[in-house]
């Protein structure tokens, strides 16, 4: 039997969150296959067998250069429904939540999305998802064949465990796409996605005004360039900072390995997109505030002396 | 131009979740549910388009329980023309199911549509698919989390907010378009719209979902953080913090 892990790449260069999904994969211990979908060779697909993968396959079109949604899913559902796999995983990214389903229904089952664990029992797969705003967790059996699966970022740590990865590439024929991505508006150089960042510096309310957010700035800038500046629903919706950025219910879900909320409450939707964090680290001047009762850590007082001290410690400790 | 759209009875996002006896679902007792924040972007919308349009039809389409008719009746108060509810006591765990009811009644209604509109994801269950599954099922086109739209006859541009930046989409219609943040700002119901739903037409229709493969095995309260600490106050306090952070929780 066999585990298929669909990896992302962006301009030709693997996305580093395959290297969770491969992660994952290897877990059920099955043997494991990677696929991408590229416009030609995928840079970064040699390593993917440093993280378990036994195969690496690369189906080529020049459709694939950017994101297309439909003929990327016609070839990855093809490559399932001929090669008998029994799990598929894809990463809950903004691609991957887009692409599973239209892959799952052309297969006619349901995608198990935006998982945190699975685990392979002698009857089959059990998926754990986070439900209402992280409120509870729920403990699903998949039962179709095969199953889909959704992984939620930043959750499965890649693990080295070396395999074969042999290197494989299959031009596809794909039909027109009656849905194209024109053109990608890139975010400025030098900023990171929320989504994608090791370390999270999040503000609300409590820095008052925008021109404030200057301050989370200086210290994401002492992480060097793994850090993102978030921003809670009240902020974002007070025009204060791009809906891009916002973490929480109506925004992104996130789990970095250091989140620093600054400023910010706690109210459950906020919560509902940061609570799978490694580490919590709540900085407000309102002891009371629901913020601490999930931080790790928390500092109360005024963030304007706090956060630059905090900025100054980092930069000693980074040199 | 005629528009459905679809939407989903919630628990509101400040819900208290307790775990019913059963061990598997909400204890609804008390709960207060609301329309979907994330349908509210699509209803939003469809009455936008059918404004531009100077005509056409916004027709609301849920599958739930016989209480869901408040569901659809709020967004009949903002505009909507009519209502259908896709009657069940229980939404089906396996959104394909789901997915297989709602296709069914959009292509057996005898409505030819130019646009299905879902939210993005419903935030009770997370499952972030329905749209994308239906439109699937009916062969139809489709953008999922559209942040911004513009329609010109059966041409459309959207935008989609992913890692790497904004992408810009070109699709065609007739299509399926799951909604996002920041598209538009939902209108609140006026006194008047809220009378006015009162006599809007709303059919019910009992459906019957299968069961699916996703079964559920348990809901349960989500693993708990370890306790955290004060560390202290003021900015006396960042010495300990940034030591805590470098030694015990090993992320500096």
């Amino acid at each position: 039997m066999t585990t298929l892990a669909v990896l992302e790449q962006r301009d030709g260069v693997l996305r580093k969150i395959s290297y969770e999904v491969v992660t994952a994969a290897q877990r059920l211990g099955d043997q494991v296959e990677a696929v991408v979908c590229g416009a030609g060779p995928v840079q970064g697909t040699g390593q993917v067998g440093t993280f378990g993968a036994d195969r690496v396959v690369t189906l080529t079109n020049p459709a694939f250069a950017k994101y297309a949604p439909e003929a990327c899913a016609q070839a990855l559902a093809e490559r399932v429904k001929q090669g008998g796999y029994k799990t598929v995983l894809f990463t809950a990214s903004a691609t991957g939540k887009d692409l599973a389903p239209r892959v799952a229904a052309k297969l006619g089952v349901a995608v198990a999305a935006d998982v945190t664990d699975l685990a392979s029992d002698g009857s089959g797969l059990v998926v754990t998802r986070p439900v209402y705003a992280g409120k509870a967790s729920l403990r699903v059996r998949v039962k179709s064949q095969p199953a889909v699966v959704s992984l939620r970022p930043n959750v499965f740590t890649p693990v080295e465990r070396p395999k074969a990865g042999a290197a494989e590439t299959v031009a596809v024929n794909v039909p027109a796409g009656r849905v194209t991505v024109r053109e990608i508006k890139a975010a400025p150089a030098g900023t990171l996605d929320v989504a994608e960042a090791q370390v999270i510096i999040s503000g609300g309310r409590g820095l008052k005004e925008p021109a404030n957010f200057k301050v989370l700035e200086e210290l994401a800038r002492r992480f060097g360039g793994r850090a993102a500046v978030g921003a809670s629903r009240a902020v974002v919706d007070a025009g204060w900072r791009a809906h891009a950025d916002q973490v929480g219910q109506t925004g992104k879900t996130v789990s970095p390995s250091l989140y620093i909320a600054v400023g910010i409450s706690g109210a459950i939707q906020h919560l509902a997109g940061m609570r799978t964090s490694k580490v919590i680290v709540a900085i407000n001047k309102d002891k009371d505030a629901p913020i601490f009762k999930v931080a790790d850590y928390g500092v109360v007082g005024d963030l304007f002396e706090i956060v630059p001290k905090l900025t100054e410690e980092i930069r000693k400790l980074h040199g | 131009m005629k528009i459905a759209v679809c939407i989903k009875r919630v628990p509101d996002s400040e819900t208290r979740v307790k775990i019913a006896a059963d061990g598997k679902s909400l204890d609804e007792a008390g709960v207060k549910f609301v329309v979907n924040p994330y349908d509210e972007f699509a209803v939003e919308e469809a009455l936008r388009q059918k404004e531009k349009a100077g005509a056409g039809e916004v027709a609301v389409f849920s599958l739930g329980p016989a209480a869901a008719q408040e569901t659809i009746r709020t967004a009949l108060a903002t505009g909507a023309d009519r209502g259908v509810l896709l009657q069940t006591d229980k939404i089906p765990q396996d959104p394909f199911e789901a997915a297989k009811i709602i296709a069914a009644e959009l292509k057996g209604g005898g409505t030819s549509w130019d646009l299905i509109l879902f939210g993005r994801m419903a935030i009770d269950d997370y499952n972030t698919q329905v749209g994308t599954l239906v439109a699937e099922l009916l062969g139809l086109p489709c953008v999922t989390a559209v942040s911004h739209l513009d329609i010109d006859g059966t041409k459309g541009v959207a935008e989609r907010e992913t890692e790497g930046g904004i992408e810009v989409v070109d699709f065609s219609l007739p299509a399926v378009l799951t909604t996002d943040k920041g598209l538009n700002e939902p209108r609140y119901p006026a006194l008047k719209g809220i009378m006015a739903a009162k006599k809007k037409p709303l059919d019910v229709k009992p459906v019957q979902p299968g069961a699916g493969t996703l079964e559920v095995v348990a809901l349960t309260p989500p693993p708990e953080r370890k306790e955290g600490k004060i560390v202290g106050e003021g900015a006396g306090a960042v010495g300990e913090l940034v030591r805590l952070l470098r030694e015990e929780a090993k992320v500096l």
